[in-house]
């Protein structure tokens, strides 16, 4: 019987099967943010124990950052500190950093890829949930606790048991104005917050083959959003000249050895995944979130659907998510004014993603009463912003562009929506509080949040000109 | 926190929201820490406190009814970020058991590697879980690790639940993952020198 493409990298990289137990399995690539890898290091302190293999760890540090004046000291001496203690935990324990104030410093998700670190057929760990953005390049890549990134940096490995595996098929031709996206919360919504749990997704069909890498990225981001351990989409020639050139990429003779074990990863044609889906892009519009996770999206001119009569425990937690809103049951949510607007994360923080909203907002201007965040995902990003011109655009629409850092994802850093107020985020999660205390999320894609920020009301893309 | 487990029979304390993410369990504000210690003062916060740091009357953590070191939760609990300051606030807290019938998986790791144990049991046990704790707050379960059992003592109904021989030794006899890795080093080179 035919092998996935997770199988085939997961089976090269375990050590050894714990019998009735997890797999200890090698970790090719380690990222590490300042939230998730103090006590890791501590733990190593502890133990008296050195990072086993420290050219295999890259940090930078990218939640507590502030978005604007990187060159002063971080203003909150808690995140000042953690911040500080990432910088002396690499420097003591020999791992590269990508400090704050260096080139290559941004979210830990975007500048895996834009570097080369990120390559198929590794196995790549983050004590963040949305390491199955790398998944993009045909990795086995997922999220971790800091016990793990404290496993990982002892030995390299780690014990995980073996997920089980979905394949989820999209395939035809996209609508207008319908982005990555929209995709990924297309499938989150069908599948609901918890529905890929215990699974490994590979996502497949035409229309998955037709996305560019950063396309890509977005959409092995949210796979954690449906509870998925990781997703990933199979490499092929869109991968390589990605990644071709890239500073960490393999060159000369090991590029082309590269390449041809690559091109035998992709799932062989009989391999059978433990549960597969599909769906038609004809059938996906601009998408919105309504309630606090996820998986409560609806396309963006849809009435809020009631909640399932049958499901009385869910009734509950789903007229909580409603109150805490401010929805109500059969609300059309288009047309309700915006208070803020954020184009960034490791969700939608890449280059395409400035474009998408750069074209759409060119020769228009920010509405008034709306407060715009559009932070890069990296110092690349934002390099490639200036070089492209995207930020004279943006300026002539009434747009700054912030410096690069997980800003208002997460209410870490400064970057915190006021409470009562209510954002269009093109970032990943609408939890309750998740942008700051009280704060109130819809997410969506950077059309959306683009036409949104020119008209001050929540706007489907395709209805401005 | 390595306290070895074996049988722990105690009142719930009941959550039956779904969903409960990580954000709620602990948000993100208060990731800001380098230590493991002191979480447990923040576990749930913005449920349990109002905007000017009082106690939310109605929420169970300050519901003097309901005690124990065994949380009970509605499905899919742990879901999002991958943090695991969620399992330190759990457990500094003083929570030893939480039970649902459906765990997000990288917390439910967590959870385990910090010593505190998911109980997954069915919709059924769940839901009549809830009522005897509704009806009695001193209701009390029984969560045997040996023999993997479960019993809601109000009802006497009982059921077994899974955990991986390996992560059930780790638990009964205190041990965690770095000290069995740190005893594969010759395998890890070994495989590095086929390899890479």
């Amino acid at each position: 019987m035919g092998k996935t493409l997770f199988d085939k990298i997961w089976d090269a990289h375990v050590i050894n099967d714990i019998d009735g137990g997890p797999a200890q399995i090698y970790i090719d690539r380690h990222y590490c943010h300042e939230v998730t890898s103090p006590q890791a290091f501590e733990g190593l302190r502890k133990r008296g124990l050195k990072v086993f293999r420290p050219e295999k760890t890259f940090c930078s540090p990218d939640h507590n950052i502030p978005t604007q004046n990187q060159d002063q000291p971080i203003a909150d001496p808690i995140s000042r500190n953690q911040v500080e203690t990432l910088t002396r935990n690499a420097n003591e324990f020999g791992v590269t950093l990508y400090g704050l104030g260096h080139p290559k410093n941004g979210i830990i998700h975007v500048i895996g890829p834009e570097n080369g670190l990120t390559l198929p057929g590794y196995t790549i760990v983050c004590g963040d949930s949305h390491t199955s953005t790398h998944g993009a390049f045909g990795a086995v890549a997922f999220g971790i606790g800091t016990s793990e990134v404290e496993m990982v940096l002892a030995s390299q490995c780690i014990l995980q048991p073996k997920p089980k595996t979905m394949r989820i098929n999209v395939n035809g031709k996209l609508r207008e104005g319908v982005t990555a996206k929209d995709i990924a919360l297309y499938i989150i919504a069908k599948m609901t917050t918890g529905g890929a749990t215990g699974y490994f997704v590979e996502y497949a069909g035409d229309t998955i083959r037709n996305l560019s890498m950063e396309e890509r990225m977005t959409v092995c981001n949210l796979s954690i959003e449906m509870g998925a351990r990781g997703g990933m989409i199979a490499p092929d020639e869109i991968t390589f000249e990605y990644i071709n050139g890239r500073e960490f990429a393999p060159k000369g003779e090991a590029w082309d050895k590269a390449v041809a074990y690559w091109r035998s990863l992709p799932s062989d044609p009989d391999a059978i995944f433990d549960r597969e889906i599909s769906f038609n892009a004809s059938d996906i519009e601009p998408r919105i979130t309504f309630g606090t996770n996820p998986g409560m999206g609806i396309g963006i001119n849809d009435p809020i659907p009631s909640p399932d009569p049958e499901d009385e425990a869910g009734k509950i937690s789903y007229e909580k998510s409603l109150e805490y809103m401010g929805f109500n049951v059969g609300q059309i949510l288009a047309g309700i004014p915006v208070d803020y607007v954020f184009l960034g994360s490791c969700t939608n923080g890449r280059i395409e993603d400035f474009r998408a909203f750069s074209n759409f907002v060119k020769g228009k201007k920010k509405a008034p009463n709306v407060t715009a965040w559009l932070v890069p995902g990296s110092w690349g990003v934002d390099a490639q912003i200036r070089e492209e011109g995207i930020d004279k655009t943006l300026e002539d629409a009434g747009f700054e562009i912030r410096q690069p850092g997980c800003s208002a994802c997460l209410a870490m850093n400064d970057d915190k929506i006021p409470a009562g107020k209510l954002a269009v985020s093109t970032s990943n999660r609408n939890f309750e509080g998740r942008q700051g205390p009280g704060s109130r999320t819809i997410l969506a894609g950077p059309l959306v949040a683009a036409a949104s920020a020119i008209t001050g009301v929540l706007t489907d893309p395709r209805k401005i000109s | 926190m390595k306290e070895k487990f074996s049988t722990i029979t105690s009142t719930c304390v009941p959550l039956p929201m779904e969903n409960v993410d990580t954000d709620q369990i602990i948000p993100a504000r208060f990731l800001k820490a380098t230590s493991r210690d002191g979480f447990g003062d923040n576990l749930f916060h913005d449920w349990r406190y109002d905007k000017n740091g009082n106690p939310v009357k109605d929420f169970v953590l300050n519901d003097p009814t309901y005690s124990g070191c065994i949380l009970v939760a509605g499905k899919n609990f742990g879901s999002g970020s991958s943090r695991e300051h969620a399992a330190w606030a759990i457990a500094d807290y003083g929570f030893r058991v939480v039970v649902s019938s459906f765990f997000a998986d990288i917390h439910k790791n967590n959870e385990l590697n910090n010593f505190v144990l998911p109980v997954v049991v069915s919709e059924d046990f769940l839901a009549e879980l809830f009522c005897s704790i509704n009806s009695d707050p001193s209701t009390k379960l029984t969560v045997d690790l040996p023999s993997q059992t479960i019993t809601n003592l109000a009802t006497g109904k009982s059921e077994t639940f899974d955990i991986n021989p390996y992560k059930k030794q780790c638990l009964m006899e205190g041990l965690d993952d770095i000290e069995y890795l740190l005893s594969r080093k010759a395998d890890i080179e070994a495989w590095e020198k086929n390899n890479i």
